[in-house]
This record gives structure tokens, sequence and C-alpha cells, in this order.
């Protein structure tokens, strides 16, 4: 097809559109490497300001990185046989860390549910209020749970309630903008339906919108408890309670209490690969429930 | 016949509504004594004991505001003034706040209508609307005054020591010094300190003025003072933040591109063997559910505290996490594609080039800049706990308990940050969800 005979004396528009396809490939080509060396030079100059910054060298560094695990779990295996007892030793604090990841993501999921029927077009209560609830949202998501829990923490004293409440704000915004999200697609019928009969904005949303977006909202949700269980145990850590409190108390000890350490870890990493995997099961029934 | 079906029926519609309405009593009952039982666990009725409202009351009023101490040594008689008594914020020899007249007899003015006097001989007199004027001297270490042995509740006083709040200010009087607190809303010394020469003059002055310092034109004289001011440390505080989006982006993109090639292998399509997909597919589960925290942890003893350790700990959490994503995202590429770039004649290198990355790059590449902004927000927790970037700096200005107008100031700047990066990251995956359409 593109075979022009070599006797046409000038250039067809054939040849037209493949000179301008070429070129523009080219271009297409040297930006795409551009954009790539630009991300290189980046990647690579970024690299070397942080090793320049931090207190080891990522060369020296990396050969040790094997160290601390390989000595806890010599100091674990040579104490095996408390382990179970440091199990359930530390379970209680397992529980305080999931009970302020539970807490957390129900207060913080009403919030959230609120601020998104405030905040989305055609359901608001107030169209005129919408921006404001969006940047109440954006605020809210924005700021991160360390430093609301660590502001509390200096006037409440430390345990778990400075974590919750911190871990709420965080899930209030970040459960808002998805819900806003699902709500925004939900039929209106059912609430102009609703409204004829003269229901209150509280009926018209629980009865109208809630039924249709339920399955979307609580596997959002499941996933932010999947997430609220990590945040609540490094909130431990800065001294909000928990297993990250214990974590740090056992590593504040060194060497003689990593057996400890190790029991945390394990707790830990248990809860957590448990309640992913709960969790996805969950959301992919909810999901699947929702398409038959 | 019709009416048994009907019968049925209606008890079955009966029954389903008396479940239903089981169900929806049943959700708030449970979701309540949940909440009874976590009022008790987490001890909420002995939160209020715990709890120290003057700290909160610190809290609130000094992010927005700032004070001057005014000091006077009682040995040498010498006079101290200071913005929030730091040496970096001490008003240059010989120089005195407005607010403090007289020469023999000093007269410190706190608001319209309270005011101190510092007498020679360690005398101090201190007049309060409403009030008979206090008389304070000290003698040593004595500390003697004219107030009855039953002080309203602002006053504390001891032999020792005698301490009066208002609201406009506070004075201490002990042996060794008499100090006078002065607040004053917004934030002092936030541009030029005392030491600046630039201090005191309007941006209109800086600007267009004569040149106030000899050596430097006035523009990079003062942009040089703003950036090395000692007292809120801007250099200081705008690498922190740089630290941060670094540990983000190293972290974030890091863990891409670690993640892409063995997201091929966790494939099911495009895994060689299956046991080696299954292994795959465990060390990503393995990788995530260790967390981030122990991660950090782990890290940390070995490269110590510093954005690179951050960066690694974002980087390996997030690559079980990518890998994850992507090993479900490559499964679900179109057949089609890679057959029409092998039916040229392509190696296997370059099918996976030209005939499976453009279908999920628009993919990877949106889900990669959703982490990168969640991941900002996760350096600086993980800042805070490694000591790099602006979580250190924050929670190191937590923890002295008195900076707190910097410590309001760090979390603006930590908010507005996120916030950027969480549209920078909309924007560009805007422009990619409409490149791609």
């Amino acid at each position: 097809m593109t075979d022009v005979p070599p006797t046409a004396p000038d250039r067809g528009p054939v040849h037209q559109v493949r000179d301008s396809y070429m070129a523009e490939l080219q271009r297409r080509r040297l930006y795409g490497g551009l954009t790539l060396m630009i991300f290189a030079l980046l990647m690579v100059s970024g690299f070397m300001v942080a090793n320049d910054r931090n207190a080891g060298g990522f060369w020296s560094g990396i050969s040790q990185v094997g160290d601390y695990p390989a000595e806890v779990l010599a100091e674990a295996w040579a104490m095996r046989a408390d382990l179970p007892a440091l199990l359930a030793e530390f379970f209680p604090a397992l529980i305080e860390t999931l009970n302020i990841a539970a807490v957390s993501t129900l207060i913080g999921a009403a919030a959230g549910l609120l601020l998104s029927l405030l905040s989305t077009r055609g359901l608001a209560r107030w169209p005129r209020l919408i921006g404001l609830f969006r940047r109440i949202m954006d605020v809210m998501r924005a700021v991160p749970e360390i430093v609301v829990a660590l502001m509390l923490i200096f006037v409440l004293g430390g345990g778990p309630v400075p974590a919750m409440i911190a871990i709420a704000i965080h899930t209030a915004g970040a459960l808002g903008k998805l819900f806003s999200e699902v709500a925004e697609n939900a039929d209106l019928k059912p609430v102009e339906g609703l409204a004829s009969t003269g229901a209150t904005w509280a009926q018209r949303m629980w009865l109208g919108v809630l039924p249709q977006v339920a399955p979307n909202y609580l596997s959002y949700a499941l996933l932010r408890f999947e997430i609220n269980i990590r945040a609540s145990a490094i909130l431990g850590f800065v001294g909000a309670g928990g297993l990250g409190y214990e974590l740090r108390n056992a590593m504040a000890w060194g060497p003689g209490r990593f057996d400890e350490a190790a029991a945390i870890f394990l707790l830990l990493f248990g809860a957590i690969v448990f309640f992913d995997q709960l969790s996805s099961r969950t959301r992919n029934r909810l999901t699947e429930g929702q398409r038959a | 016949m019709t009416t048994t079906t009907l019968e049925t029926a209606r008890q079955d519609a009966d029954r389903l509504f008396a479940r239903k309405r089981l169900t929806a009593l049943a959700l708030p009952v449970l979701v309540l004594a949940y909440f009874t039982y976590i009022v008790f666990a987490f001890d909420i009725p002995g939160l209020a004991k715990r709890a120290d409202w003057d700290n909160a009351v610190t809290l609130a009023s000094d992010s927005w505001s700032y004070k001057v101490h005014v000091t006077r040594d009682a040995r040498s008689g010498e006079m101290d003034y200071a913005v929030e008594g730091e040496r970096k914020g001490a008003y240059p020899e010989g120089a005195r706040p407005a607010w403090v007249t007289g020469e023999e007899t000093l007269s410190v003015a706190l608001g319209p209508a309270h005011e101190v006097r510092l007498l020679p001989g360690n005398r101090t007199e201190v007049a309060v609307p409403g009030h008979p004027l206090i008389e304070i001297a000290t003698e040593g270490r004595e500390v003697t005054t004219n107030l009855t042995d039953t002080p309203p509740d602002w006053i504390s006083a001891s032999s020792r020591r005698v301490a009066i709040t208002t609201e406009e200010g506070r004075i201490t009087v002990t042996g060794t010094k008499t100090e006078i607190f002065n607040y004053f809303p917004g934030w002092e010394l936030f541009f030029f300190t005392f030491e600046s020469p630039y201090h005191g003059h309007s941006l209109g002055r800086i600007l267009w003025g004569e040149r106030i310092d000899p050596a430097r034109a006035n523009l990079v004289g003062a942009l040089q003072d703003v950036w090395n001011n000692p007292m809120w440390r801007h250099k200081d505080v705008a690498w922190a933040i740089g630290e941060t989006i670094l540990m983000a982006f190293l972290g974030t993109f890091g863990a891409a591109l670690v993640a892409l090639p063995l997201a091929f292998l966790g494939a099911k399509r495009f895994a060689p063997l299956t046991s080696l997909r299954f292994a795959m597919r465990r060390i990503f589960d393995f990788v995530r559910g260790v967390d981030a925290l122990i991660w950090t942890v782990v890290l940390s003893r070995a490269f110590g505290p510093g954005p690179l350790t951050g960066a690694l700990a974002i980087l390996v959490t997030d690559t079980g996490t990518f890998g994850k994503i992507f090993s479900e995202a490559l499964e679900n590429v179109e057949e089609k594609q890679i057959e029409g770039v092998s039916s040229t004649g392509a190696k296997p290198l370059q099918r996976y080039r030209f005939g499976v990355l453009p279908q999920v790059v628009p993919v990877l590449l949106s889900q990669i800049l959703y982490f990168l902004e969640s991941n900002t927000r996760s350096a600086t927790i993980i800042g805070a706990i490694t000591g790099g970037g602006i979580g250190l700096m924050l929670t190191q200005a937590i923890q002295t308990q008195k900076d707190w107008e910097e410590v309001a100031y760090y979390i603006v700047l930590i908010v507005l940050m996120v916030m950027a990066m969480d549209w920078l990251s909309g924007k560009l995956r805007g422009r990619l969800i409409k490149r791609s359409q």
C-alpha cells in the first residue's frame, strides 16, 4: 500500500503523511527519553542527597540489614520456651491496638458519612456550603495522625484516647472523600420519591441513599480498618499505648529483651496478615454481591 | 388454594420484615455495646482526671502569641530583654522595648493598665487594677511581700518565690532574679532577628529604599537574613520539608521500579513456574504484613537515623503493595496486543515492552502517583520515628513543650505540603487519564 511507483516525480500525499508521522514519532521519542532521563537524574541525585544526610551510609548499612533481625531471632530462638507466655502477656496490648483501630474506624466512618453527604452535589443539605465541607475534609485528610496524636498526648497524657481521636480525624477526611465519590453516582430517584412524601433530609439520606451505597461504603470502611491497624501500631510507638508502645519499651532495653520484641513482632505481623485476608475476602464478597 | 399461597406469602413477608427489623435494631445495639466496652477499656472516666487543662491553655495561647522576658539579675542588677527568653531573641546591647521606661526606677507596662516597677535595692512593685499595690522585696534568698496571709488565687507566695499571673502577663520574683513575661499576639522575629540590620524596616524600605547594610544589596541581604534566621530556622525547615518529600519520592518510585519486574513473576500469565508465582505472592504478602513500623525499626538499626532510612522503609513496604497491585493489573492485560506484537517476530523482551507495558503503564502510574501523596504523610510519621525530615523537627518541638508557635508553624507547613502533593498527584493523574483515553 505504501508502495509508491518509483517513477512518481513529486512527493505524494502518502509521503507527506509518512514524513509527518516519522517526525511526530521522533519528537515523542525525544520527549519520552528526556522525561526518563530527568526521572533517572532525580532518582540518582535524590538518592545521593538522602545518603549524604543520613547518619549511616547506604553501602555500609546494606550489609548490616540482617544483623538486627538475626540477633532478635537468635535470642528469641534460644528462649523459645518462653514465647507462648510472652505472646499471652502482650495479647492485651494487641487488643488495645485493634480497639483503637476499630473505634476510630467506626467514628471516622460515621463522621465521613455525614461529611460526604453534606458535600455531594444533589444530596447536600446546604448546597452553598459544599465547598466548605470539602475543604474541611481536605484539611482533615492532610493532617498526619502523628501531629494530632502528639498534641493530644501533651494535653490528655499517654494512652489510647489520643491515638483514637487522631486516627478518627484522618479517617473521617479520607473516607469522606471516597464516600462522596460513590454518592455522586447514586440514583436520585428514590431521594425524589421520598422528598415527595415529605421526608426530612435525614430520612431521605437514610432510606434513599444509604441502601444504594452501603456495600461500597462498607468495603471502603473495611479497607480503612486494615490501614488503621497499622496506623494505631505506629502511634503506639510515640506513646499512645498498645502494641507499638510495648515494642518501643522492649527495644529500648536492647539485648536481653529481644524475646519480647520478637513476640511483639509476631503478634503484630499475625494480626495484620489476619485482618488483611479477612477484609479482602469480605470486600470481594461485597463487591461481587453487588454485581450479581 | 390462592388464599393459602397468599397467606404463606404474607407470612414469609412478615418473617422477612421481622428479621430485617431485628438486624436493623441489632446493629446499633452491637455498636453501642462495643462503645460501652471501649469507654471502660480506654478508661474514659479517668481521662478528665489525667488531662492537664493548663497544658491545653498554654498550647492554645502560645501557638499564636509570643512573650518578651524582662529579667533583672538580683546580684548585679543587670537587665535583660529577650523574646521568648532565648539568647537568639535577645535585644541588642543598650536597646529595650518601648513599653519599658525610666532610668533609676524601671517601669514595665503590661497591657494598658497593669504596671510593674523595678526599684533599686531589688524591690518590686506590681500595680494591678482592683487590687492594692503589691510590694515585694528580696534580701539574699528571702522574699518578703506586703500581701496578707490569704492572697487571691492568681498569686502564689512563699518565702522563696512569689508568682503573679494576670491576663496581661506573669511576674516571678525569687532570690536570684525578677522575671516579667509580657504577652503579645503574633509570631515575633519571624523574618528578621534583632541581629539583622533589616529588623524593623518595612518591606518597601528594603525593596526600594537606600542600602541598609553597606556590604550587601538590600534584597540579597534581606533574603540571606530570613533564610538564616536563628529563631525560626527557615533554612532547616526548608531542608526538612525537602527531606520528607525526598523520602516519599525515592520510596514510592524506588518501590515501583523494584516491584515491576517482580510483578511479572507474580502474575498468572507471565510467571514461568506456578511455584515461583506462589512464592512471589507470599513474599509480597510478607513484606506488606511486616508493616512500615517494623521495617523502619529494623532499617534504622542498619542505616542510622536520616532520610535514607525513611526512604528505604517506604520502599520496602510499598514493594509488597505495588507487587500485589501490579501483578493483578498484569493479569488483566489484553492478549490480542501481545499476539499482534509477537506476529511481527518480536522477541520476549520486546513483547513485554510493546505489547504489555503500554497497556498497564497508565494504570500503574496513576496508582504510583496516588501512593506518592499518601507516602508524603507516611514520610512525616516515619521521619518522627527514624529521625529525619519535618516529622523529626515537629516531635522535637513538641517534646520541648515550650515552642508551641514553632509547632503551629510546622503543622501549617505539613498540611500545606500534603495538600500540595495531593494537588500535584491529582493533576498528573488527571493528565494521564486524559491522554490514555
